[in-house]
């Protein structure tokens, strides 16, 4: 049986506002399965309706083989939810927001510790801290606990690392990875592209639709261009004349180089350089480049 | 203060009871350079950041923005900067041509140039159309480029930028970024906080905080060769991983 299966979800909001425009994917057990895209693309209204919180205008969704309308009462007691926005108790310290989650499952924190313990053991110092005087990276932590405290069958984490540094980010992901290794689905999203090669399968969402489901690596290997990336001494100005130069498609600036796909198989490197050289640019490097998972994105937002 | 130098600090320090938040950093950030102001969550840059702009008043140190003393003469340095940050930048409630008039008349531009640059700005974003658009019904990419432009209507010395590209689709953020290299080519000296690490990447140079000390300032591409490290990413680690203090 899957952890979930979303089949074409609609949802509107009032004002005509399309949050979601046919939504479909399935997630198996135990699968880190990662919803990938920018804030206003329908994110956390798609949690919303998994999590039983929001009702679809169309179309069915199922966890744990439950639906979320006739059965949302069996469904919650199953899926832990941790909201985007912070949604602990602000001025209950660590360790009773964690007691109080637990309490509303009917359970206790000594009864599901090893659940969150790698996790807590961090939080522990401060378990007397009120959450609402926590850093971002605790309160994220902290938050993951209350989600786990009643060993839920499914996660659903909208947004868990936004705005959280990268050495946390990158810990929060570790402890993911252990979660589903304990047969935990977790459905996440985030705003992080270099996130989603963290993810067993990811989707890729742009205004309410989903442009492509696979594993990362299978939707890199779909991109279909030559892609490039150049290197100089004067960033800006290069950006400029690549664009200018003929064959060049599309070049954006990617970090420390700009990428940029060419129309077809004939482009020629050598002769761009040149010309580059003689415009004055210096310390100009070309090469063919593998797309990233932000490469893919662009590609398919802008068909 | 040499005239290429617009940021510069000497042992800057601010405690707050026995806790020292920045702890002696020096730096130097020159005219029309992009440079990225690194750190963990709690590592000190919001503080730094605040005094850098006039907001609050070293413990010890000294520093001077775009000429001025950030302890005595903070009035000036405001005048003297822009600032955007993804949290606050523009009124939502309030339509996109009042808020250009709302930033430009709290820093003193004449009606006329408020008029004129109006114009210009509106065109070149390609946003005229939008001109009685309620900020808060634009799309994030949208405030968060026209936010930037209100930060530097005024053309201030330097502009600080604290995250300004969170949650922001990859081709916006680009779009962002070669706004951010335009107006550095302008000679419009840039000073940004982000947790994208490819970001880091875009600076001139950056400097990493941690536990309110600078311990690394170079370019991208030396530090990458200093700490043996093959992306920003993995020097932030490497960096941040020092790190004793939790906030």
């Amino acid at each position: 049986m899957k952890a979930v299966v979303v089949d074409t979800i609609h949802k509107s909001y009032e004002g005509g506002i399309r949050a979601l425009s046919g939504i479909s994917f399935d997630a198996d057990r135990g699968e880190l399965f990662g919803i990938i895209g920018p804030d206003g693309a329908g994110k956390t209204t798609l949690f919303r309706i998994m999590a039983t919180l929001l009702l679809a205008d169309e179309g069915t969704c199922r966890v744990d083989g439950l639906d979320v309308v006739d059965d949302y009462r069996e469904i919650r007691k199953r899926v832990g939810y941790m909201p985007g926005r912070f949604s602990l108790y602000q001025d209950l310290t660590v360790e009773e927001n964690l007691g109080f989650f637990a309490s509303v499952f009917r359970t206790t924190i000594a009864e599901n510790y090893h659940l969150v313990e790698e996790i807590y053991k961090q939080l522990e110092p401060f378990k007397r801290r009120r959450a609402g005087k926590l850093s971002g990276g605790m309160k994220q932590k902290l938050a993951l606990c209350c989600a786990l405290i009643h060993k839920p069958s499914v996660l659903f984490l909208d947004e868990p690392t936004t705005g959280v540094d990268p050495v946390s980010r990158k810990e929060f992901w570790e402890m993911l990875n252990r979660l589903q290794k304990q047969g935990i689905t977790i459905i996440v999203s985030t705003p992080y592209m270099d996130e989603a090669k963290l993810c067993d399968r990811i989707a890729l969402i742009k205004n309410g639709q989903f442009m492509s489901i696979n594993r990362p690596m299978d939707i890199i290997r779909q991109f279909d261009l030559p892609l490039y990336a150049v290197k100089g001494d004067d960033i800006f100005r290069l950006l400029h004349d690549v664009r200018e130069y003929k064959g060049v498609d599309h070049c954006y600036v990617s970090g420390e180089s700009h990428h940029f796909t060419v129309a077809d198989g004939a482009f020629d490197s050598s002769a761009l350089l040149t010309q580059l050289q003689q415009k004055g640019h210096s310390a100009v490097r070309i090469e063919r480049v593998e797309a990233n998972i932000e490469d893919c994105y662009m590609r398919l937002a802008k068909d | 203060m040499n005239n290429d130098i617009v940021i510069q600090t000497k042992d800057l320090t601010k405690k707050f009871g026995s806790f020292t938040a920045v702890d002696h950093i020096s730096f130097e950030v020159r005219r029309g350079e992009i440079f990225g102001f690194l750190g963990a969550n709690g590592a000190g840059k919001t503080t730094a950041m605040r005094m850098l702009c006039g907001l609050s008043r070293p413990t010890s140190g000294m520093g001077q923005v775009a000429g001025f003393d950030i302890a005595r003469q903070q009035e000036k340095i405001k005048q003297n900067i822009g600032y955007m940050s993804q949290k606050f930048s523009l009124y939502g409630d309030l339509k996109v041509w009042e808020n250009i008039r709302l930033y430009a008349g709290i820093y003193g531009m004449k009606d006329a140039d408020i008029a004129r640059k109006t114009e210009e700005l509106l065109e070149r974003l390609d946003f005229t159309k939008e001109r009685d658009t309620l900020v808060d019904s634009l799309p994030l990419g949208w405030k968060q480029k026209l936010a930037f432009s209100v930060s530097i209507f005024h053309e201030p010395k330097i502009v600080f930028l604290d995250e300004p590209t969170g949650g922001v689709d990859p081709t916006t953020r680009r779009q962002f970024w070669e706004m951010i290299y335009e107006a550095a080519n302008r000679g419009i000296t840039i000073f940004v906080t982000t947790h994208y690490m490819d970001e880091a990447e875009y600076c001139h140079r950056v400097s990493m905080m941690v536990d309110g000390r600078i311990d690394a300032l170079d370019s991208p591409s030396n530090l990458k060769q200093q700490f043996n490290a093959s992306s920003m990413d993995e020097v932030f680690r490497k960096l941040a991983r020092k790190a004793e203090r939790m906030e």
